[in-house]
């Protein structure tokens, strides 16, 4: 939706690129090792000069770490049953038990493992879709401009739950079916992002020298434009893995994902199943929501951070465009 | 006109598209849907011959020893006779007649959130701009971020929960009081619908509310520092006056521009919060249609939930053309 409108702005962080007076005997390798090295810093000042961005980072950092260690410190069996069934939190049960007597804190730390890789791969998947097809599409022009434009235009005016819905209820259920699935219904906005950048960008000096030295398309794509448009596409990445986190978290909660695994979708799955609301049981629904929200605002708080770095005007100070006199004079 | 006349080609080629994925997807699928249709219904207690198989495989549109066009062909000649088969969940109903009894539920909820929402996130968000760094501002735009990041049937859960099971002001399923009310024009079964309809249309709204507002939040930010707006400010005019029809009218583009992304995501969240809420929409039916493998009638609801929005976005198309004139002339030039 709009989380990631704005990021046409963040083309304006990209780093100088190479003047096309640029001797063609200097060693390249060296320029292009600057760039990335100068891409490194960048990130670093993005992620530590704006308050927005270090609180979601952090957050998000938070939740990889558990992903990583969390099934370690967990205090049971996320499956193991027991009589204990249906326990509102206490001491030895943190959130409380299912109403087969699973612990849900132990759940919780293995399902963010599952959510969290799968979140964050299908994400990169996706992201690399766009890449693919936006960058194509926006270099060459023409009638391979038109057609990918097209399809990339037509996927994103088609909705993609309902089509993801049907189109999951007819493979195996696991989750290479969803990420596949969901891979197919999510390119499509960063791709039309990433193709109107690579317009802008097929004209400049840098790209013109590349060609006029005989480079080839996929290596001018690749290896000149891309590291250009790396800001926009980490921001592409991070608005990408929100919505994938959504979308998966939706199937598995249908029951159209791998049920007995667990993870925040099918642990969703469960309470939903066995009526948990109208028995009460809120410490069996909460969290797993409650992590995919937080970890959601996480991500979005980056990309508005990122997005207030690139365009000032967004900033919450009051705008210095008005004299201060003739602001108070026109407003009363 | 030109302009007009390629997005209507472009939304035709997109309905097309749309009805053909509805033809693949089951055909790249590995296994049987008829089989595993007939197996569902087995377990159920619910048996059929042999020849009952042959029908539903024909009905589904496999095995029918077809080469793949002449299957296209019979497909697309059955959606224009508006046959789409027959839905097992509903025992053996036309699925147009599932469809045609819910999709009111549906409409009806979906635009009376839809507009809501956008009239009160457009309504935030030029307040918010205005009163930038003001405390609306500087709590609003984190809630709302958390708000946007939160899963649709998640929210619904939550609502549920808190309005209809712990404080009890709520109905907690259904479209409208079954046991007391019969269905029809009176005021009392008008009254049940609203009652019944107030906890969906809040989740939608509080759902979709925050993608509005901030957008028109950041343009109506860029409006503000615009050189005819400062010039308004400078003539003395009311603050109401610049705020909308000066600023707001021109802030809210981006917001009509983002609307066909915005409904296909609203649109799948409204499916999930009618399952939610037992809500007697096409989403309730889709949840149905999903656990009892019901591949017809989900395979219908996908193709009239795809064929609605489409046509919803070109209308938004067509309004946008209408607010801003630069659109017409670029694309047609």
């Amino acid at each position: 939706m709009s989380l990631g409108k704005d990021l046409k702005h963040v083309a304006t962080l990209e780093p100088e690129t190479i003047p096309s007076t640029f001797p063609k005997k200097f060693p390249r390798r060296d320029s292009r090792l600057a760039r990335l090295g100068e891409n490194l810093r960048l990130v670093w000042r993005v992620l530590t000069s704006n308050r927005k961005v270090a609180i979601g980072s952090s957050i998000v950092a938070f939740f990889l770490l558990v992903a990583i260690f969390g099934p370690l410190l967990a205090p049971y069996d996320p499956t193991a049953t027991s009589r204990l069934s249906e326990t509102p939190p206490s001491a030895a049960h943190w959130l409380g038990t299912t109403a087969t007597g699973q612990d849900i804190f132990s759940q919780l730390l293995y399902g963010t493992r599952s959510s969290v890789f799968w979140g964050f791969l299908t994400g990169l998947l996706v992201t690399l879709v766009s890449v693919v097809v936006g960058l194509v599409s926006g270099y060459f022009g023409g009638i391979i401009d038109e057609i990918l434009s097209l399809v990339t235009n037509v996927f994103l005016v088609i909705p993609a739950l309902p089509l993801a819905i049907v189109a999951v209820g007819y493979f195996p259920k696991g989750p290479l079916t969803i990420a596949l699935v969901i891979i197919l219904t999510n390119w499509s906005f960063n791709a039309r992002l990433l193709r109107a950048q690579t317009l802008s960008m097929r004209s400049r000096e840098f790209v013109t020298a590349a060609r006029a030295s005989g480079e080839s398309a996929w290596r001018i794509i690749f290896f000149e434009i891309f590291p250009n448009e790396i800001g926009i596409v980490a921001a592409a990445f991070v608005s990408t893995v929100i919505f994938v986190l959504l979308a998966w978290t939706a199937l598995e909660f249908l029951g159209l994902g791998d049920i007995n695994t667990v993870s925040w979708g099918s642990m969703l799955y469960w309470a939903q199943q066995s009526d948990s609301i109208f028995s009460g049981l809120w410490w069996w629904f909460a969290p797993p929501g409650c992590c995919i929200a937080l970890l959601g605002a996480a991500l979005a708080l980056i990309n508005f951070g990122i997005d207030e770095i690139a365009d000032p005007r967004l900033r919450s100070e009051i705008s210095e465009h008005v004299p201060k006199e003739l602001k108070e004079k026109a407003v009363t | 006109m030109r302009h007009l006349l390629r997005r209507i080609l472009f939304y035709l080629f997109a309905a097309w598209a749309a009805i053909t994925l509805n033809f693949v997807i089951p055909r790249l699928a590995p296994g049987d849907p008829a089989a595993v249709l007939l197996g569902n219904l087995q377990s159920r207690g619910i048996h059929v011959g042999a020849a009952y198989l042959k029908a539903i495989q024909a009905e589904l549109g496999y095995n029918t020893g077809d080469p793949l066009p002449i299957q296209y062909l019979d497909y697309l000649n059955s959606l224009l006779h508006g046959n789409l088969g027959v839905a097992v969940t509903s025992s053996f109903e036309p699925v147009t007649n599932v469809i045609g009894r819910d999709i009111f539920w549906s409409l009806g909820l979906g635009l009376v959130s839809v507009i809501l929402s956008f009239a009160l996130g457009c309504l935030l968000g030029i307040v918010m701009a205005w009163k930038r760094g003001s405390l609306l501002d500087t709590i609003l735009s984190p809630l709302l971020n958390f708000l946007s990041a939160i899963p649709y049937f998640w929210m619904a859960l939550l609502i549920l929960y808190i309005f209809g099971f712990e404080l009890r002001w709520f109905p907690l399923t259904g479209g409208y009081d079954e046991l007391n009310v019969d269905p029809g024009w009176t005021l009392d079964f008008i009254a049940s619908v609203i009652y019944h309809g107030i906890l969906p249309a809040l989740t939608i709204v509080i759902a979709s509310v925050a993608g509005w507002m901030l957008t028109m939040r950041n343009s109506m930010i860029t409006t503000l520092s615009e050189d005819y707006v400062l010039m308004a400010k400078a003539k003395g005019l009311r603050t109401s006056r610049i705020m909308f029809a000066y600023a707001a009218r021109n802030a809210i583009l981006p917001n009509v521009a983002g609307f066909a992304i915005s409904l296909g995501f609203i649109v799948g969240g409204q499916l999930l919060t009618e399952m939610v809420f037992s809500y007697p929409g096409i989403g309730y039916s889709l949840l149905q249609a999903v656990q009892n493998q019901d591949y017809s009638l989900m395979q219908g609801i996908f193709l009239v939930v795809a064929l609605g929005v489409l046509g919803a976005n070109f209308l938004a198309e067509l309004s946008y053309a209408f607010l801003d004139p630069r659109v017409r002339l670029e694309r047609s030039a």
